[in-house]
């Protein structure tokens, strides 16, 4: 794939850069590189965007990490443009309001619903990346190619949840952990008007299901009579599939390593927990931050991602998997958990840098907070003071359907 | 794509085989060969390399495979557990010999009978020059100005050690018993030994400081990139494809010079700043900042580049024509220079002393190889030079990085019997031993370093003489525990 072809119908392109205040000129790249995409002044060294295919033979050699570097451009810089450069110019902000056109109504509507729980105006991380929103809409949507469908909970469960991994080709899509994106049923509904479109939460890290891949994976439940989900959920490996966003600033991923996630989830809601998880395997390894999963659902066969749960690392994700209809044990909620872990909880609370992230059914808002406010109580602490000051820091974040 | 939806990629664990990419298994008289002198090597590092961390984990990339996604893998190591391969950068079956007279043959696979005392001594050169820097740098940990630094510098070391190898299988391979006993002798002599010195001479100096360690590797690390480069283009492929992988590995040490020396002027700059001291000669009151005055970094500068300018050799030589001619060593970049690629007939403007006066002259091309590659080092250097002055510049401060020129402070070439000015001006006796303190390290200079340098070893600190690096190893955080510390 060419890069000159990467142009998405926003215009837009990612574009490999070297970082020239960190780069030492050693010439690693340009001799790895097997199209010959790197080159070179007494000053810089540069990579030519019509010649880059973003084979990555370069990351890893390179000795300083000055050539892992990306933006998502318009125009791509010239190697004129770069060998002039002392240092990188930041990441171009692009928004379809900064288009001056309107974002979808409904998706908007349809993220204040989600995001209702918080209790109030709900801010991004102070550390989270620079989201791009509504790059594709429904009238110019990306079609994205369906790589893979496959079943995450056990088969004789009446439970069906499924990972799907959607490519986008030679469509440039930037998303980062915590971003969803719409899916367009094809149709229409019957006073025939178009489907509504459905927000998904990314399941995999920004930089693809598999690394550099430009694809993305979601977690999906089937749902008894939902136009979207059975649509989703019968997908086959080719199909086309319609994809509009991403969408989303606020609930994303804190990049700080310093930072401690306390991530609380039931069934699908665990889809951008997984992202943080990858995020952090890939990009921050050994970090003092802490990541730690509530999770639960009915039973092990009916909790997405059961088995490969089971291999991630103590110290990568801290996993309490909780179950609430095993015969012959007794029921437990993610709340029931919060409460018996309330000492370990209640220190993270006491600190600037834990972050809150409770996605899933509306059900379990409620249950989740009392379990926080009650572990507060005990704990010398006001719940009714922490919450908004974790909000209104970017620290308390809500995405419940 | 994979066939299940694992949670994270790459859960499971990967395989931990001794990298080498040669077959060694099937090679059995060079297995054998290699497990003999093992031993030897791992005596060798455990008397001669890093004083007191052998039991230390070292957070250390290792080649584990040449495929460029694969080869850097960083984990916790112990250094005498470190796994030193042979790799070699992948066949090319098309290559041909690109320059001398027997350009456009294949590229040998075998050594030439005629050019195997020149091909073996070519590689004891180079191979000697690895053991040495380790053993110039042995004493170093002790002083580090931080984790990160400390990790660095046993990075080069496992990986100077790692060359040794690469020759050693050279030697071993190719050059029977005469390889064997090369081999054992680049164990048998030291850095510095009055009876058996390492071979060239900027690898029997002291490297007493971390100033002088970061200079070492940018500027003699440097000389040794070029080799390599000009080593790489040699129509005896096995030697090439060592090389070109030794390379990639050679850059991370460029990487710590440039940036050592760039983080050292960055924190005196910044000091002075904050001192309001402008001006970057008023050195008493800079050292009482505890940072190294800019003059003194500029010393260190000269003696550093002057030392590693008598790597090349003599500006005019008959061995390195014999070398390019006969299609064993070639120029940097060879393949991408423009013209034939046999030299008989051009010229190179060397620069010699003339009546008294340093002069560009016209030599023939192929008996100025060594000044070619030494003008191309120099360039080379400008570029980090360059990039440091940005630094000072920064911060408004009115100072220039400078080279000296390559008559200044030589031992080995046309400029060895007289003595120059960092300018080029060829003085007399009494002038230079006026002015020698300033232009080269004195005793009180490196009484005044020697001083500053207090070991720094908590996560995430650094030395107050020393910035912190702008990103980590391996994308790591500012307090990464790049060491962990058992001290032996």
């Amino acid at each position: 794939m060419a890069a000159a072809a990467l142009t998405g119908d926003q215009g837009l392109r990612k574009q490999h850069l070297i970082d020239p205040e960190i780069c030492i000129r050693c010439n690693t790249c340009e001799a790895t590189c097997p199209v010959g995409a790197v080159t070179h002044d007494d000053v810089n060294y540069v990579v030519d965007a019509e010649k880059c295919n973003f084979c990555m033979d370069c990351i890893s050699p390179c000795p300083t990490g000055s050539i892992d570097n990306w933006r998502i451009v318009r125009a791509a810089w010239s190697i004129e443009d770069q060998l002039g450069w002392n240092e990188l110019p930041p990441q171009e902000e692009f928004t379809a309001t900064a288009d001056g056109e309107a974002i979808d109504d409904d998706v908007e509507r349809l993220l204040a619903s989600a995001h209702a729980g918080a209790g109030g105006k709900a801010m991004a991380p102070a550390s989270a990346s620079k989201p791009a929103v509504n790059l594709f809409r429904r009238a110019n949507p990306v079609v994205a190619t369906v790589q893979g469908n496959f079943r995450i909970t056990a088969a004789e469960t009446e439970s069906d949840i499924r990972h799907i991994v959607l490519a986008f080709g030679d469509t440039v899509v930037p998303v980062l952990e915590g971003q969803s994106i719409g899916i367009v049923p094809p149709g229409k509904r019957e006073d025939g008007k178009p489907h509504d479109i459905r927000l998904y939460s990314i399941a995999s890290a920004r930089d693809g299901e598999k690394r550099n891949a430009n694809n993305v994976g979601l977690t999906i439940k089937r749902v008894s009579g939902g136009v979207a989900s059975n649509y989703m959920c019968d997908l086959k490996v080719g199909d086309k599939v319609e994809v509009t966003g991403p969408f989303g600033t606020t609930f994303l991923m804190p990049q700080d390593p310093k930072a401690n996630i306390i991530m609380i989830c039931t069934g699908t809601g665990s889809a951008p927990f997984r992202a943080f998880t990858e995020r952090r395997r890939r990009a921050m390894q050994n970090v003092p931050g802490r990541l730690v999963m509530f999770f639960g659902a009915r039973t092990p066969q009916e909790l997405p991602y059961f088995g490969p749960l089971q291999k991630v690392p103590h110290n990568l994700l801290e996993k309490h998997l909780v179950f609430s209809r095993v015969p012959g044990t007794e029921k437990e909620y993610v709340q029931d958990r919060i409460r018996t872990e309330g000492r370990e909880m209640a220190g993270m609370l006491g600190s600037d840098a834990t972050h809150i992230f409770i996605c899933g059914l509306k059900g379990m808002e409620a249950g989740v907070e009392e379990a926080l406010a009650d572990v507060c109580r005990k704990h010398g602490l006001d719940w009714s003071q922490l919450k908004p000051r974790m909000r209104a820091e970017g620290r308390y974040h809500v995405e419940t359907y | 794509m994979s066939t299940t939806a694992s949670y994270v990629e790459g859960a499971v664990d990967y395989s931990t085989k001794i990298p080498n990419n040669i077959n060694l298994v099937d090679d059995r008289r060079v297995l054998k060969a290699l497990e003999q002198w093992h031993p030897g090597y791992i005596d060798w590092w455990m008397t001669m390399g890093p004083e007191g961390f052998q039991t230390s984990e070292v957070y250390l990339r290792t080649a584990v495979s040449i495929d460029p996604k694969g080869w850097a893998k960083f984990d916790y190591v112990k250094m005498p557990e470190y796994r030193w391969g042979i790799l070699l950068a992948p066949q090319d079956e098309q290559r041909l010999v690109n320059f001398g007279a027997s350009k456009g043959e294949k590229a040998w696979q075998e050594v030439p009978g005629e050019h195997r005392a020149a091909l073996r001594r070519l590689i004891v050169i180079q191979g000697d020059t690895e053991p040495a820097s380790v053993e110039q740098q042995r004493h170093l940990g002790k002083t580090a100005p931080s984790l990160y630094d400390m990790r660095n510098l046993f990075q080069v070391n496992v990986e100077e050690g790692r060359h040794l190898w690469a020759m050693v299988y050279l030697l071993h391979k190719y050059f029977g018993k005469d390889g064997r006993d090369e081999a054992e002798g680049l164990l048998e002599r030291r850095s510095g030994d009055v009876d058996k010195p390492r071979m060239l001479g900027a690898f029997n100096e002291a490297t007493p400081d971390w100033l002088s360690f970061f200079m070492f590797t940018y500027f003699t690390d440097r000389d040794g990139k070029m080799q390599l480069e000009s080593l790489a283009q040699s129509g005896f492929d096995p030697l090439s494809r060592t090389c070109r992988f030794m390379l990639t590995e050679e850059a991370h040490h460029m990487f710590v010079g440039e940036t050592g020396v760039g983080r050292t002027i960055e924190r005196t700059c910044e000091a002075m700043k904050a001192a309001g001291i402008e001006d970057p000669y008023d050195i008493t009151r800079i050292r009482a900042l505890g940072v190294i005055d800019l003059p003194t970094i500029q010393k260190k500068a000269n003696m550093h580049y002057s030392l590693s300018l008598d790597l090349f050799g003599s500006e005019i030589s008959t061995n390195a024509a014999n070398f390019y001619n006969g299609g064993l060593k070639g120029r940097f970049m060879e393949t991408k220079i423009e013209d034939d690629h046999i030299l008989t007939n051009a010229t190179y403007p060397v620069l010699k002393l003339v009546n008294g006066e340093a002069k560009l002259v016209e030599e023939p091309a192929l008996t100025a190889i060594n000044m070619r590659l030494r003008d191309d080092y120099s360039k080379d250097c400008q570029g980090g030079v360059n990039r440091w002055n940005k630094i000072i510049e920064k911060y408004g401060i009115k100072f220039q990085i400078t080279l000296p020129s390559v008559a200044f402070h030589r031992h080995i070439g046309e400029f060895k019997d007289v003595h120059a000015a960092p300018d080029g001006r060829v003085l007399g006796d009494a002038e230079w031993i006026k002015n020698r303190d300033k232009w080269l390290p004195s005793k009180e200079d490196g009484d005044f370093i020697t001083m500053l340098m207090q070991p720094c070893w908590e996560r995430g600190k650094y030395a107050p003489w020393i910035a912190p690096p702008k990103v980590g190893i391996d994308n790591k955080g500012g307090d990464f525990e790049y060491v962990k510390i058992h001290q032996a």
